[in-house]
């Protein structure tokens, strides 16, 4: 009864049926049961997957795990993916699926989901949505589709699977003699039901939230590219993610960047190659063919301010100034 | 990864960067271009593998063209600059 209150509350925030629905033990688990389980039910017209360039390593680890023929097709400067471009990987036959972001969590940039459905007919699309859901309505034309639900501002260990009326899917992993057969083991229904809660706060006050941190990242993003010199901006300025942005600075140290500002009380991520386990640098920021050194992703929270942006534009310059001059540039 | 080689084109200087790590390849690039003059070519030696990301980003972003990828005698990827300004 709690987990068909929690499953409505989602469905409604999320305008899907009930019965659409599953929750899963993380957003991972939710990437990994949807896109396997779509190509699995699709096994009869084929066995390939395309997916874009830029797609969450979630969807890329599934895809080797997998193994069996994967395509990924690439983007442009911006991080998108061209619909015309997976349209011809389909043309060559034997897809099975195709998977796409609804957004890029590294670079913000919103993928044409709707126009790729369009473009490819019957192949039924993938859509990761866990960079997105709950900040941005979930994109017309997935199959199938995954969310995460501390990203939303929900508890750790929520996912939510979506599968759409009428899609085949079939179980890729062991079967759980369950009334929802698309998860394995039991609910953690009181996570399930803040999950639901904080998507249901998230969908409230996003019509205030999105304009307010879609101007605060305008306003990084201007600011960024007029009092640095050398660096690059990345992703779509406009049609993205209202909450992050990702830039790189040349000649500078990833990793240096990300202590300096971590000591200054500015939490940020980065792509570059040395902040990384792999040493290798971002995947999204190499198919994009921007700038991998020097990188920082800024994301706010609900609750970050306006002051707070400030003192962060007000202290990179000399951050990156300093980190430039031991190396002599 | 072998259909973009550039295997004829020979840079005028190539810079020793097998032992660096990113950034510091592209540093040394930055900091050593003016050593050939406009129209010249400079190679960065590098296993670095963000360098192949980083070379043609650092030629967009300091409007220096790139030539493409080719070897070093020893087979460590170069990466070719062509000075334009």
């Amino acid at each position: 009864m709690l987990l068909d209150n929690a499953r409505e509350v989602v469905a409604e925030a999320l305008e899907v049926r009930p019965d659409e629905v599953t929750f899963t033990p993380s957003g991972t688990d939710a990437v990994h049961r949807g896109l396997l389980g779509l190509l699995a039910g699709r096994a009869r017209a084929g066995d390939r997957l395309v997916h874009s360039a830029v797609e969450h390593s979630s969807v890329l680890h599934a895809a080797r795990w997998r193994g069996g023929p994967a395509t990924a097709v690439p983007v442009d400067r911006l991080g998108r993916v061209a619909p015309d471009d997976v349209a011809l990987e389909v043309t060559r036959g034997a897809v099975a699926a195709i998977a796409v972001q609804s957004a890029n969590h590294e670079v913000g940039t919103v993928q044409p989901v709707t126009a790729i459905a369009d473009a490819v007919g019957e192949v039924p699309l993938f859509v990761d949505a866990c960079a997105s859901l709950g900040r941005t309505p979930l994109p017309r034309g997935w199959a199938v589709a995954a969310g995460s639900a501390h990203k939303w501002g929900g508890p750790a260990g929520v996912g939510v699977l979506l599968v759409r009326k009428g899609t085949r899917w079939r179980n890729p992993f062991p079967g759980d003699d369950r009334i929802d057969e698309r998860t394995a083991g039991f609910e953690d229904i009181p996570a399930a039901l803040a999950a639901a809660a904080a998507l249901q706060a998230a969908v409230d006050e996003r019509p205030l939230l999105v304009p307010r941190q879609h101007g605060l990242i305008d306003r990084i993003r201007t600011a960024v590219a007029r009092d640095l010199r050398d660096v690059e901006v990345v992703g779509d300025p406009h049609d993205r993610l209202p909450h992050l942005v990702t830039f790189s600075c040349l000649y500078v140290d990833g990793e240096a960047l990300v202590h300096e500002l971590d000591r200054l009380g500015f939490s940020v991520a980065s792509g570059s190659a040395c902040t990384a386990s792999t040493l290798a640098p971002s995947h999204v920021l190499e198919a994009m063919g921007v700038l991998t050194h020097g990188n920082v992703r800024v994301s706010l929270t609900r609750d970050s301010t306006s002051e707070q942006v400030d003192s962060f534009l007000a202290a990179l310059p000399d951050v990156v100034a300093r980190i430039r001059a031991e190396v002599g540039l | 990864m072998t259909d973009d080689l550039s295997p004829d084109l020979t840079p005028d200087l190539e810079l020793d960067c097998r032992d660096l790590r990113c950034p510091l390849p592209v540093i040394e690039l930055g900091r050593r271009l003016h050593e050939v003059d406009v129209g010249q070519l400079i190679g960065v030696a590098t296993g670095d593998v963000a360098a192949r990301t980083d070379v043609p980003a650092w030629c967009r972003m300091r409007a220096q063209e790139y030539a493409g990828e080719s070897r070093a005698a020893d087979g460590t990827p170069l990466y070719l600059v062509r000075r334009l300004t």
